[in-house]
């Protein structure tokens, strides 16, 4: 066991995975000699050589389509996009390529897509974005969204070793934040499970990435000023969803709130509550209530920020009206 | 190290029996378009219908120059390119029908399949996206030190779209062994190509990413196995892309469905005096390597070939409809 970083984590990750697999390369914009904007890939250049860690132009369609065709032909490429917000500038290489490749040709596309994600830096519109829900209504594409060191490690091997394109969501908040245990040894995460953080029978509460901290410690809050027993669930993949841990918490609880940083409308909290009207209606006992960023862009300044971004207080502000209901 | 070729003659080196390969290759590209319009028309075609005639000599001809390890990345009027690639008449009729059968099991029509024993990875509608993708396959192949190209296509229209310079830019600043063929048959769907770009020639755009680029006669089937030949070998070497820009007409509409009367009647007949396949038989005949008693067996053995997968692919199941939900994950 060792402490690390969960960017230490996503880093580590990789870094086994090339060192057990030839054909897993990493390709992106700065990703070499300056190891990465985040200093995910620092040190890998002089491990791995120029060869498997690829400084690319500033193109993220050709980066994404480079992938795709590298993981075509047998290779397991892990493509960089400096911050999630530009991966739009390659959207139809991941929807209109890299999903369908599969189903319309019994291909193949081992490939992993690191999208640093998230507000809570004031970076502003352009440096904050919550990609996810872009991507959830595109089959063929596979979402994981860790939130600890541990699963960032197991949840990136996992990815990569997967044959399908992965998008793995990394939240830049926690980069430097979270620490943790981490195994030395080879573990993987698997892809569509989630995990249960916290017992508690009063209320399910179904979160992931960067908010599942702020759950956590609301639930404890509660627990202690209100003796309100919280059931967090981490989430973990996004697509395939744990349909089963779900629904199996809302059976348990009677009660759901679900809290993502990603913006209110269209998000994967509506799906989640679609999946429980449909299947879990004689459970609930309360609304299905989601709590996530306002519809609006996230803004730059502090206070708008955080005006608009889900927050411990405001999810204990949440959990506090379901209880009482 | 020199790289190891296995198949076909250098730049100038075209014997009577390649040339009349080529010319079976062409007249087959074109009967198989003919049998797809008379299905089209006949109703009995899925979705739409897209031709390449016109451009016979710059699909058969290019694909031509490729040794078998070579990767091929068509475009949809690259029907000849497929043949010498080495797809078989029947599969190309299984994915017009969409039949169970085909490379797709129905997913996907036409050229939009991939044959990985073949090494043809076919396009997407989204023009250019495959641009990039053939650069990562040349990525893959230079990493693990194989020598096989990446022959792809766009056209005139589909050179416009972000993805081309993305694409051609990375693969020409990564020495990637990618040759572009840039078939330029004058219209995107209905848009004249001086409604398009303001460059003098398409092949002037190579310069902007330090690639050599030329501008060939598209209808001369030689002229483009030579030229690919060349650029092949070039980008096998490690020394990086070129540009092909092949100048043809689209002699019929974007698809079957449009008329294309927006192209001047004069243009049409102006194209028609430089038909690739007719040009090139008076070639053959006049150098004695084709006379009317080899046309005649060549006509047949396409026709029959034709026939034959037609029909074998007329008769072939559609794939049932609770499959559709198969397959959209990879074990």
């Amino acid at each position: 066991m060792a402490t690390m970083t969960y960017i230490e984590a996503i880093s580590r990750g990789m870094w086994e995975e090339m060192d057990r697999d030839a054909s897993v390369f990493v390709l992106g914009e700065d990703v070499g000699a300056y190891g990465g904007a985040f200093k995910a890939t620092k040190g890998f250049l002089q491990h791995f050589g120029e060869e498997r860690v690829i400084d690319t132009p500033l193109s993220e369609a050709a980066i994404l389509g480079a992938a795709a065709g590298a993981a075509l032909v047998g290779m397991r490429p892990i493509a960089e996009m400096q911050f999630a917000d530009f991966v739009t500038c390659g959207f139809n290489q991941l929807v209109s390529n890299a999903a369908k490749i599969h189903y319309r040709w019994r291909l193949p596309v081992p490939l992993v897509v690191r999208l640093p994600s998230g507000g809570y830096i004031h970076g502003g519109p352009y440096h904050s974005v919550s990609p996810e829900a872009w991507f959830f209504h595109v089959p063929g594409l596979k979402i994981v969204a860790p939130s600890t060191p541990y699963d960032a490690k197991g949840l990136m091997k996992a990815a990569i070793r997967d044959n399908n394109p992965v998008l793995y969501l990394e939240f830049k908040y926690l980069y430097r934040r979270v620490k943790g245990e981490v195994p030395e040894s080879d573990y993987v995460v698997e892809i569509g499970k989630g995990a249960v953080r916290r017992e508690g029978t009063d209320i399910a509460l179904f979160s992931y990435g960067s908010t599942v901290q702020f759950a956590l410690n609301a639930a404890n809050q509660l627990a202690v000023e209100e003796g309100v027993e919280a059931k967090v669930v981490d989430l973990r993949s996004l697509q395939p969803l744990d349909t089963s841990l779900i629904l199996e918490s809302v059976a348990e609880t009677g009660k759901v709130l679900i809290v993502h940083e990603d913006n209110l409308t269209g998000g994967v909290g509506g799906e989640i509550t679609a999946l429980i009207a449909d299947q879990a209606f004689e459970f609930l006992d309360a609304p299905v209530r989601r709590l996530a960023a306002l519809d609006v862009p996230v803004p730059f300044a502090p206070p708008l920020e955080e005006y608009v971004l889900p927050d411990q207080t405001k999810i204990i502000g949440a959990l506090r009206e379901l209880s009482r209901f | 190290m020199e790289p190891v070729l296995d198949g076909r003659p250098p730049a100038g080196a075209l014997g009577p029996k390649e040339k009349l390969e080529l010319y079976y290759f062409l007249r087959l590209t074109r009967e198989c378009d003919n049998a797809i319009l008379r299905l089209y028309r006949q109703g009995k075609m899925v979705g739409g219908a897209y031709t390449g005639t016109g451009n016979e000599a710059t699909a058969v001809g290019s694909a031509y120059a490729l040794e078998n390890h070579d990767y091929l990345l068509p475009m949809h009027r690259d029907l000849g390119a497929h043949l010498v690639k080495g797809q078989s008449v029947r599969n190309i009729f299984l994915q017009q029908l969409g039949r169970a059968g085909s490379l797709t099991a129905g997913r996907d029509g036409t050229g939009h399949y991939a044959d990985p024993v073949l090494r043809i990875y076919g396009n997407i509608s989204h023009l250019a996206a495959m641009i990039p993708v053939a650069a990562g396959i040349a990525l893959a192949a230079k990493m693990r030190k194989e020598k096989d190209v990446v022959l792809t296509y766009i056209g005139d229209g589909g050179s416009n779209v972000g993805e081309f310079h993305e694409g051609l830019n990375m693969a020409a600043v990564m020495k990637l062994p990618v040759v572009l063929i840039v078939e330029n048959n004058q219209f995107a769907y209905s848009t004249p190509l001086g409604k398009q770009i303001a460059a003098a020639k398409l092949s002037d755009r190579a310069v902007g990413y330090g690639i050599p680029g030329v501008t060939i006669d598209g209808t001369d089937v030689v002229k483009v196995y030579e030229t690919c030949r060349v650029a092949l070998e070039r980008a096998r070497r490690g020394r990086g892309p070129t540009l092909i820009e092949s100048v043809t007409m689209r002699m019929q509409g974007h698809s079957a469905s449009d008329d294309a009367s927006y192209v001047p009647s004069a243009m049409i007949e102006e194209w028609k005096a430089r038909d690739p396949i007719a040009l090139f038989e008076v070639e053959l005949m006049s150098r004695k390597i084709l006379d009317d008693a080899g046309k005649r067996d060549i006509e047949k053995n396409v026709r029959h070939v034709i026939d034959e997968a037609v029909h074998f692919a007329e008769s072939a199941p559609y794939p049932e409809g609770p499959d559709s939900v198969n397959g959209v994950y990879a074990p």
